[in-house]
């Protein structure tokens, strides 16, 4: 029997499917947690990094990829979990920030963070585009972001901090 | 020593202040003032178990008889753990919490910056990742400090109380041991000299601003290099490791 051969952009492509655990709107290539896929001998490696050291949905990423990848027959697959380069929000699609402001979640404004960065910000609402917000709190539900309220439509909304 | 056991104490060191500084903050779930405090000190509380993640899982690696994370976090003993003695006091009020959030997060900032350039990648990749997550606990914990130092009567004498317990808690996280002599020499381990002077000069700007005082030098304690505790950390490890100790052949 001869073993199907994957290239690494079929393997991509296959993965482009698999969700951020947290946030479904966006996949985790989109993300930028995806980084790239090694196609050796032994078999095929997908590498990935965590948005944030505590990411729990780390765990769950790597079951989807190899589920995913075993379903359309890729194996045997091997996950690894680099952390060099640090992840940053400059990895994000921009097709994924217009997802994400679709959502509601106001996508991260750039990567400079700093420890003004709440202060110095206007963060559009993704309702209403309003820049009149109030920040309410730096940290919310997830690790990767902050709440704001909208003075205008008086929704409250997320803000995914830039990092 | 070697440099293989210098490594191994070393990473460990740094992976057992993130895991017991979680602890700590995560002790404050569902206790904080308001939601968003709340909020706050267990997100720090997770960026700290996902760096120790990172640091034990290294350590064992280094050491290279099998043990993982999990190993190092829940089967050592007291003695065997190396954490800054300022990380396993209990969290006090809110004020107490902070100013410990200050100094803690300032000496890390400062750190992790410096480790960034290590020779060793794994290390330098961890402190690349953790200086980005750090700049937040340390923007959040010097807002605290100011608005409770420049507060009221009663939140200015809470914060200056802790500020003057913690003190003597400081300068130990800039004592060297053997293991940063051995990996210095290798341009693996930090230089703490420029790091206590960074951190000497953030820490005293924010208490000045925050009105606060800052202590005259007197006693320090010390010990955790040499795994000599406060009585509470056995106290934490005790309800951390309850279940390894009760069942140790449990698994997921």
């Amino acid at each position: 029997m001869v073993k199907p051969v994957y290239t690494k952009e079929e393997i991509l492509r296959i993965l482009s499917v698999i969700p951020d655990p947290e946030i479904p709107v966006v996949n985790i290539s989109e993300m930028g947690m995806l980084r790239d896929v090694l196609i050796t001998d032994k078999g095929y490696e997908v590498i990935i990094t965590p948005t944030y050291s505590g990411c729990p949905a780390m765990g769950m990423i790597e079951m989807d990829i190899k589920a995913t990848l075993e379903a359309s027959g890729v194996s045997p697959v091997v996950v690894k979990m680099v952390q060099d380069p640090a992840w940053t929000t400059d990895w994000m699609s921009d097709e994924a920030k217009e997802k994400l402001s679709k959502y509601g979640i106001a996508p991260p404004l750039h990567s400079s963070c700093s420890a003004d960065e709440f202060s110095r910000n206007v963060i559009q609402c993704p309702r209403c585009e309003s820049r009149d917000t109030v920040l309410l709190s730096r940290f919310g539900s997830t690790a990767c972001k902050s709440m704001y309220k909208c003075n205008n439509c008086k929704e409250p909304f997320e803000y995914f901090k830039c990092h | 020593m070697k440099e293989q056991q210098a490594l191994y104490k070393y990473a460990l060191r740094l992976g057992d202040n993130a895991l017991i500084q979680s602890y700590r903050l995560s002790e404050w779930c569902s206790n904080g003032p308001i939601l968003e405090e709340d909020l706050a000190l267990t997100n720090f509380a997770l960026d700290m178990t996902g760096r120790a993640q990172m640091l034990l899982t290294y350590a064992g690696k280094v050491d290279g008889n099998g043990k993982t994370d999990d190993d190092l976090a829940y089967r050592r003993k007291e003695r065997d753990f190396y954490n800054h003695l300022i990380m396993e006091l209990p969290n006090g009020d809110f004020a107490f919490t902070m100013a410990r959030l200050l100094f803690t997060s300032a000496y890390e900032f400062y750190f992790f910056n410096e480790l960034k350039n290590s020779a060793d990648e794994t290390l330098s990749a961890i402190a690349a990742k953790t200086v980005k997550e750090v700049k937040y606990h340390m923007a959040h914990a010097t807002d605290w400090v100011l608005r409770l130092g420049d507060g009221t009567a009663e939140s200015h004498s809470r914060i200056q109380d802790a500020v003057n317990e913690l003190w003597m808690y400081t300068s130990e996280l800039f004592e060297t041991n053997e293991a940063d002599a051995v990996l210095r020499d290798k341009n693996i381990a930090v230089d703490l000299l420029p790091v206590k002077e960074a951190w000497h000069k953030y820490v005293s700007q924010v208490l000045n601003e925050a009105t606060l005082s800052i202590p005259a030098e007197g006693y320090m304690h010390t010990g955790s290099s040499k795994g000599i505790h406060t009585e509470y950390l056995g106290h934490i490890l005790s309800e951390m490791q309850y279940l390894q100790r009760a069942y140790p052949e449990a698994t997921w």
